[in-house]
């Protein structure tokens, strides 16, 4: 199967089988107005199989976001034809409204219109926690 | 601007200069009468204390200042669904300082985010209490002249005892404190208390369901209430409850400086019986919760006296 390449855009690989959709939904590329490719279940010898996806345009993408989801992929940036950067994503230390506190008696879940703020408390067992109440949540990615 | 939400913000320096200055006010309480002058307390309830929130007003009025507030969520704008950052906000132009009592967890935090003013957690759920963790350290200190160097016994429930857990990690600063917990299996202290506070610091303790075979041990004994709903089955309840009650009888194995606390409120987990001997501290203890409470008002107004 081919797909065309990009001239000016992001190449998101490596990502694990099975995660594009995801990421596509967290990052909110349905709101773009340009091509977006995702592929699915491309062979690979690092992973086995891995998913790849496409953004044609220049865009600032939220690496702590892709960082929390799935620190194994790497970001190409691409312009003219070129990759000019290639960025590998990690864990962040603090991620801001991409989890909320599942701990019931936390101030976050009365409280409206605040930020729900985590910090990287075990890197190895990819624990976050909230830093209102401290609870730590465990990422199932 | 300094807030005190969790008892392991201040240093151990920190500490000793609040339990210095609560010791000086103690032995000098003229020359403290007036630093507040002008200055208010407001404390904001959102859920009901007595002791805690007396004991901050007592604390600023004796330091001569005045408190404004209110002890519970409804008689507050909370009924009208204010956010907690709205509520500091507003109460922050007309106090110098806050003292906030909320049942969730992290509600002091995200005031003190958004407080024009200082900031006191007065206990925000089974979270923190640190006012509560600088009175026990000023008991433990006035009552053995130290801060190290002994055996002390938690009793009780150490499971969703939250005065027990922060009292733990601010005493696992100090050197040569070895640790006998004693509870029933279901009330022991939480897995993360047990690695990360003793095992990652190599500090030793024991877990007992007995008070009988370690009170000879101890120097301090730190009390807390077993509650019959936090029991698994009936039986289990009727087996220990007793062995959690501290009676006359159960004192005459102990030592003759043991120094007995209780964060209060008791039901009868220490025998009134027990209130009479100089061992038990935990009345001495509440009145120290008020002095720690002055030094710490201005130690956050930055308020010194010559």
């Amino acid at each position: 199967m081919n797909i065309d390449s990009i001239t000016n855009g992001i190449v998101l690989d490596h990502i694990t089988a099975g995660k594009s959709m995801q990421i596509y939904h967290d990052l909110n590329l349905d709101k773009l107005d340009c091509s977006v490719a995702i592929i699915k279940n491309v062979k690979s010898n690092k992973l086995g199989r891995k998913d790849i996806i496409k953004i044609d345009q220049d865009y600032s993408i939220n690496l702590d976001v892709l960082g929390y989801i799935d620190p194994e992929i790497t970001v190409s940036i691409i312009k003219d034809g070129e990759t000019i950067e290639k960025k590998k994503v990690e864990l962040p230390e603090k991620i801001v409204n991409i989890l909320k506190c599942k701990n019931p008696r936390c101030i976050t879940t009365t409280e409206q219109g605040i930020d729900h703020i985590f910090k990287l408390a075990n890197r190895e067992k990819r624990v976050y926690r909230c830093i209102y109440c401290e609870e730590d949540q465990k990422t199932t990615n | 601007m300094r807030h005190l939400i969790d008892p392991m913000d201040l240093s151990v320096q920190e500490i000793q200069e609040m339990l210095d200055l609560s010791n000086d006010i103690i032995a000098n309480k003229d020359k403290y009468s007036e630093v507040c002058k002008g200055k208010k307390l407001a404390t904001l309830f959102f859920e009901p204390s007595t002791r805690t929130r007396l004991s901050f007003e007592a604390a600023m009025m004796e330091l001569g200042g005045n408190v404004l507030g209110f002890s519970s969520a409804d008689s507050s704008s909370a009924t009208k669904g204010e956010s907690v950052h709205d509520t500091v906000q507003v109460v922050g132009c007309y106090a110098d300082v806050i003292a906030m009592r909320h049942p969730k967890e992290g509600a002091p935090l995200l005031a003190s985010l958004k407080s024009p003013v200082p900031i006191i957690n007065a206990g925000d759920g089974g979270h923190y209490h640190p006012t509560q963790t600088l009175t026990d350290l000023l008991t433990i200190q006035r009552e053995k002249g130290r801060l190290g160097n002994m055996t002390i016994g938690f009793c009780g429930d150490l499971k969703f005892g939250r005065t027990v857990h922060s009292l733990i990690k601010a005493l696992s600063r100090y050197e040569n404190i070895r640790y006998i917990l004693i509870s029933p299996k279901e009330l022991q202290v939480p897995d993360y208390i047990r690695t990360e506070v003793f095992e990652n610091n190599n500090i030793p303790y024991q877990q007992v369901e007995s008070m009988d075979e370690v009170i000879g041990e101890l120097d301090v004994l730190y009390m807390t209430r077993v509650q019959r709903e936090r029991f698994f089955n009936e039986a289990d309840y009727i087996r220990l409850k007793d062995t959690y009650i501290l009676d006359t009888k159960k004192l005459k194995n102990a030592k003759e400086d043991l120094s007995i606390l209780h964060p209060l409120p008791r039901v009868n987990e220490i025998s009134t019986k027990v209130d009479d001997d100089p061992r038990a501290c935990y009345f001495r203890q509440a009145l120290n919760g008020k002095y720690v409470r002055m030094a710490l008002i201005m130690k956050l107004l930055g308020l010194e006296v010559e």
